[in-house]
């Protein structure tokens, strides 16, 4: 069970969180332009990394804010945890 | 013969005859005897045996059969290893199976009993058949011999279960207590030997905060084992001054009887610590989760078994563990013994057996031992013969002798000739296999040292911090054990960063004269056969699942030469002492069947747990109301003192219906509905999900949320929508209400507030942070009392001073004012169909207000319904519940919404409802059905067909998703998701009951009561 360290609170374990899934996936400005193949892209379609990953998580039993992990799914280690509002780090294997 | 007695008739044993307790010495207390019963007979034993040892001590050899060929088993170990012989101990409540009774501290009144494949004490047909006909259970016979005809699988379950099944299953609820404890330190240690009790000190020195876990009743490790010479005096006299130091440092804590059992990442570990009666009321185990900053591993060694055949008799045992028995606790398991050795340490054992009393030969592997410890043995007069092999042991339900042979130079064959030698034990030691199982978990890789014989730690993990130390990193010497802890306590304290002081100097001198200078041991995957042929008799790798020598060659042969398979198909280290004696010997056969070495072979995952853990420990104290909050509405003591039945919703418990004296809760519920629809009924609906919303931009948010648009709402009026999840399907529905001109206030669900809160903070934080909007759950601020029915305006305007003219209070409006003398928000909204005023008040007035709401019903005839009641209503007017009528699948399109205008504003879930799929005319869709019998009642998830007569595989049309009979309408009615169902009108299909068989159902519209929905409007 993973120790995480949220933006606003500090170290918590793992069970205070939940995960949710890839970050990054832009909504689509215009949803109604899209085709199904694109749409269905934004839905479905995420990049099942081995490596740094760069994920949402919600620190639900907390301050129930959402913020961003880059973790390396290979190793479990967490490389960096960035605020909604803060650019990426870049991904390097940890 | 054996297969047809009793298994326990060996030699009738007098009560407290402790025929092989030695007249002096050990750590028992001969002045405290206790009583105990092991199958049915009485025994005694002392203060600090476990039962293992009393069981010894009095003669007892034979503990029960094996699970698969039903061979006599006894006792193998003296520690947490023991894969021997597992028991079951007391019964009814208090029955707990599959324990090891090496780790069982005897205590007056203790009851076990044998655990036999099948259960029963009388003959053990299928065990006794299995043992001869051992060529028809082959390794994988699972899936072999029983997969064909498939029709006949049933019968073979049925016989596997009842042959596989060693242990009784409790059937009485388990009555003991279990606690869970959260743990948090700078530096755990595991193991409480010397490698453990250095590190512990060294890291209590420099001022870290330490758990120090061991498994045993007591520390020391293997020093408490020591014999009662100046030498072992000493050793325990330094654990003793360990110890001491340890206990007066404050932040040092130390677990005994506390097994580690998994290591998970971020250095998160789990024990199980076992209280026994130590504690009044008991709890019988705790469950830790330690989070250590630092680990130390010194979790030892244990004693590899050697293989030879019919190493299984009761009576064939560790060396080491025979030592234990000796010293700790003065018990000599046989007056004649064979020492069975390929290394120098079991010489321990045959100087001290034959120290007590002993007749004793030593049997080594190696042609020419030569080491000190074999001196001073040959020096004390043992016989010892070098280069021969135990061939066979002669005995069954207990060892009477064995068969010796000479091995050849090469260890590849054993030669002809062989001599008989008497004995009742045999003492066996194979070497000692590092324990590394957690430092395997903790993320270390393995590597395998040809001169010890096994794995031991070798690149360290990178997620975790993980230190091994002593014996479990291949270091056996006192001397490297203490040292390597120590090494280890400091660096994590140091790690740590938990304190400042140095801790360098050595905390007291390890004892002398326990280490001696050893010669390598040699390692034989297993005694060989005579040339070209095998050795009749078993020679066992596994104890616990029963699994040979010949099994693993024949797997290897058919194709199951990787150790992953090799262990799923023969089963090998998967009993409940997870392989920790036998997954060694088994890649050693393995890697001697292939030509390579073991190092070659790799090694199976050690998967936590390491021991079998109870499901009490894992629930610890979340069992019954302490599972999951329970919540209750303000009203609650009105609805106990009134009669109510209850139900579980989600977590609120809410009134099923009020029953009156006499009255059927289906009586109670035709009553409350007619009620509802005839004068006036009155519903707490304080669970219903209550979200407000707030902000400027409160109005463009929800637009962006719900299918209708919130915009243009007015002040005080309220607007029905659906919620959908990003994939059009509908997830929420709920009632909006405006409540100022940035200021909202949202229904959900009963059960679906904070999962509704959830998604709208999910949007606001993640995708539209410009927003300036803020929500807040007020679901538990606000007490709901409804009044539904045509009555419910002429009883409300007794107490309230809100103006209720329905030109001025419409239908979908709300107004504040004061109810009973209490403020109020009031809603005109019909979950019912019918005229309804939904009274909230802040939640501390809500008893009050109900009381007053009944008080003034008493003159219109007021009747208290329940959420059965309430379905049946909204049902009868087609309303959903989302998470019954509709599943993850249905749109606001199936549930016949309509399609939105693909020009017009966008919204969640929008794009998908006009995918492909989502526009199919044969998807699942809501409509009503009518049974051909009125009375019948369809249960929910009954299945529709199109033929009344099927031949499977019959395709389903959909299902039923309610179903009551409705007074109102004077007959049964449901809802159902139908293929293609709002083009079926009037169709007639046929719905399967589980009990009942086929019925002739109508495709209705879905709604059976008021269509025009004149009667809210009221
Ligand atoms: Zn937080």
């Amino acid at each position: 069970m993973l120790v995480i360290r949220c933006p606003w609170c500090s170290e918590r374990d793992q069970t205070e969180f939940s995960y949710h899934g890839e970050a990054h996936i832009a909504r689509p400005a215009t949803p109604m332009d899209r085709t199904d193949e694109q749409w269905g892209d934004y839905l479905f379609f995420r990049s099942n990394t081995r490596g740094p990953h760069r994920e949402r998580w919600l620190h639900a039993a907390g301050c129930r804010r959402w913020f961003n992990l880059l973790r390396d799914t290979a190793t479990g280690r967490i490389l960096a945890v960035y605020r909604p509002d803060e650019p990426p780090p870049a991904a390097t294997a940890g | 013969m054996d297969g047809v007695t009793p298994i326990l008739d060996a030699c009738p044993v007098r009560r407290a005859a402790q025929t092989n307790r030695l007249a002096g010495g050990g750590g028992i207390d001969r002045s405290r005897p206790l009583d105990f019963r092991f199958d049915g007979r009485d025994y005694q034993g002392y203060a600090g045996d476990t039962l293992a040892s009393a069981l010894l001590a009095n003669g007892v050899r034979l503990l029960g059969r094996s699970y698969k060929y039903g061979r006599p088993r006894g006792i193998v170990s003296a520690g947490p290893e023991e894969p021997g012989a597992l028991v079951t101990l007391g019964s009814g409540a208090a029955l707990e199976p599959n324990i090891r009774p090496t780790m069982v501290p005897l205590r007056q009144g203790l009851e076990a009993f044998a655990q036999l494949s099948p259960a029963g004490t009388g003959p053990d047909p299928l065990g006794w058949i299995a043992d001869r006909f051992s060529r028809f259970l082959p390794p994988g016979f699972y899936y072999k011999t029983f997969s064909w005809p498939r029709r006949l699988w049933p019968l073979y379950e049925r016989m596997l279960r009842k042959a596989a099944s060693s242990a009784p299953v409790p059937e009485q609820r388990d009555a003991n207590r279990y606690e869970h404890r959260y743990m948090h330190c700078d530096v755990l240690v595991v193991g409480g030997g010397p490698a453990g009790l250095a590190a512990a000190l060294a890291a209590g020195r420099a001022g870290a905060s330490v758990v120090l876990a061991d498994e045993n009743a007591e520390l020391g490790g293997a020093l408490i084992d020591e014999p009662d010479t100046p030498a072992g005096r000493a050793a325990r006299a330094w654990v003793a001054a360990m110890v001491g130091e340890l206990d007066s440092l404050p932040e040092v804590e130390t677990l005994k009887r506390t097994s580690v059992v998994a290591f998970h990442d971020h250095n998160y570990l789990i024990a199980v610590e076992e209280r026994g009666d130590s504690m009044v009321p008991p709890p019988a185990q705790r469950l830790l989760k330690i989070r250590a900053r630092e680990v130390v591993l010194a979790t030892g060694a244990v004693e590899r078994p050697l293989v030879f055949p019919d190493n299984d008799r009761p009576g064939v045992m560790l060396a080491g563990a025979v030592r234990t028995y000796l010293n700790r606790y003065a018990v000599m398991p046989g007056q004649t013994m064979v020492v069975f050795t390929n290394n120098d340490t079991a010489y321990r054992t045959a100087l001290e057996a034959a120290g007590a009393g002993a007749r004793v030969t030593v049997v080594d592997i190696r042609p020419q031992p030569r080491g000190a410890l074999v001196r001073r043995a040959r020096a004390a007069g043992i016989g010892v013969l070098p280069g021969h092999a135990v061939t066979a042991v002669r005995g069954r339900r207990a060892v009477r002798g064995v068969e010796i042979r000479a091995l050849a130079d090469d260890g590849r064959g054993v030669g002809a000739a062989a001599m008989e030698l008497p004995c009742s034990v045999v003492a066996m030691s194979g070497g000692w296999i590092p324990s590394v199982q957690l430092f395997s978990q903790s993320g270390g890789r393995l590597r395998f040292r040809p001169d010890v014989g096994a794995h031991v730690p070798g690149e360290p993990p990178t997620l975790n911090r993980s230190r091994p130390a002593g014996a479990c990193n291949g270091s056996f010497t006192l001397s490297a054990c203490v040292a390597e802890g120590l090494a280890a306590g400091q660096a994590a304290a140091g790690q740590a960063e938990a304190g400042v002081g140095s801790g360098a100097e050595i905390p007291h001198p390890p004892p002398p004269g326990t280490d001696d200078e050893e010669e390598p041991a040699l390692f034989l995957p297993h005694v060989p056969g005579p040339l070209p042929g095998p050795l009749p008799g078993k020679s066992f790798v596994d104890l616990q699942s029963d699994v040979t020598v010949a099994d693993i060659v024949l797997a290897e042969r058919e194709g199951y030469g990787a150790v992953e398979h090799l262990k799923r198909y023969t089963a090998l280290g998967m009993g409940a002492d997870q392989g920790r004696t036998s997954a060694l010997n088994g890649l050693a056969v393995l890697a001697g069947q292939r030509g390579v070495g073991i190092g070659a072979l790799g090694h199976t995952t050690f998967r936590p747990n390491l021991k079998p853990v109870r499901f009490g420990a894992i629930a610890g104290p979340h069992l019954g109301p302490s599972f999951t909050p329970q919540r209750r509405t303000p009203m609650h003591p009105w609805h106990e003192a009134n009669g109510a039945v209850f139900e579980d919703t989600g977590t609120w418990i809410r009134p099923f219906c009020f029953p009156n004296p006499g009255e059927t809760a289906e009586q109670a519920v035709r009553r409350e509905a007619r009620a509802a629809r005839t004068g006036v009924g009155l519903l707490d609906a304080s669970t219903l999900g209550k979200i407000e919303v707030q902000g400027p931009d409160a109005e463009e948010f929800l637009d962006r949320m719900y299918v209708t648009t919130r915009r243009g709402l007015a002040v005080g009026r309220c607007r029905y929508g659906m919620m959908l999840n990003e994939n059009g399907v509908v997830f929420d529905d709920g009632v909006t209400t405006r409540l100022a001109p940035d200021h909202f206030l949202l229904s959900t669900n009963s059960s679906g507030a904070a999962r509704v809160l959830r998604w709208l903070e999910e949007w606001l934080q993640t995708e539209w942070p410009d927003l300036d909007v803020f929500c807040t759950c007020v679901t538990e601020q606000w007490a709901n009392a409804t009044l539904v029915g045509p009555l419910a305006r002429d009883l409300l305007r007794q107490v309230t001073d809100i103006d209720l003219d329905p030109a001025r209070f419409p239908f979908m409006s709300m107004r504040q004012g004061t109810v009973a003398g209490l403020p109020a928000r009031v809603f005109r909204i019909a979950y019912s169909g019918d005229l309804s005023f939904e009274i909230n008040v802040p939640a501390r007035h809500g008893l009050a207000l109900w009381e007053s709401l009944v008080r003034a019903g008493e003159t219109f005839g007021l009747t208290p319904y329940g959420t059965e009641a309430m379905h049946l209503l909204r049902a009868e007017k087609g309303f959903i519940v989302v998470g019954q009528d509709t599943d993850g699948t249905v749109t606001p399109v199936d549930l016949g919404q309509g399609v939105p205008a693909a020009t017009a504003r966008d919204f969640v879930g929008k794009r998908s409802l006009f995918r492909a799929d989502m526009l199919r005319d044969d998807r699942k869709q809501l409509v009503g059905l009518l049974t051909a019998d009125p009375s019948l009642v369809l249960p929910v998830g009954t299945h529709l067909t199109d033929t009344p007569r099927p031949v499977p595989p019959v395709p389903t049309l959909g299902f039923v998703t309610t179903g009551h009979f409705s007074p109102a309408v004077g007959r049964s009615i449901a809802l159902a998701l139908v293929a293609g169902g709002r083009g079926r009108l009037g169709e007639t299909v046929t719905a399967y009951r589980r009990d009942g068989g086929p019925h002739p159902v109508t495709i209705v519209p879905p709604c059976f009561y008021d269509p025009d929905g004149e009667r809210r409007h009221a």
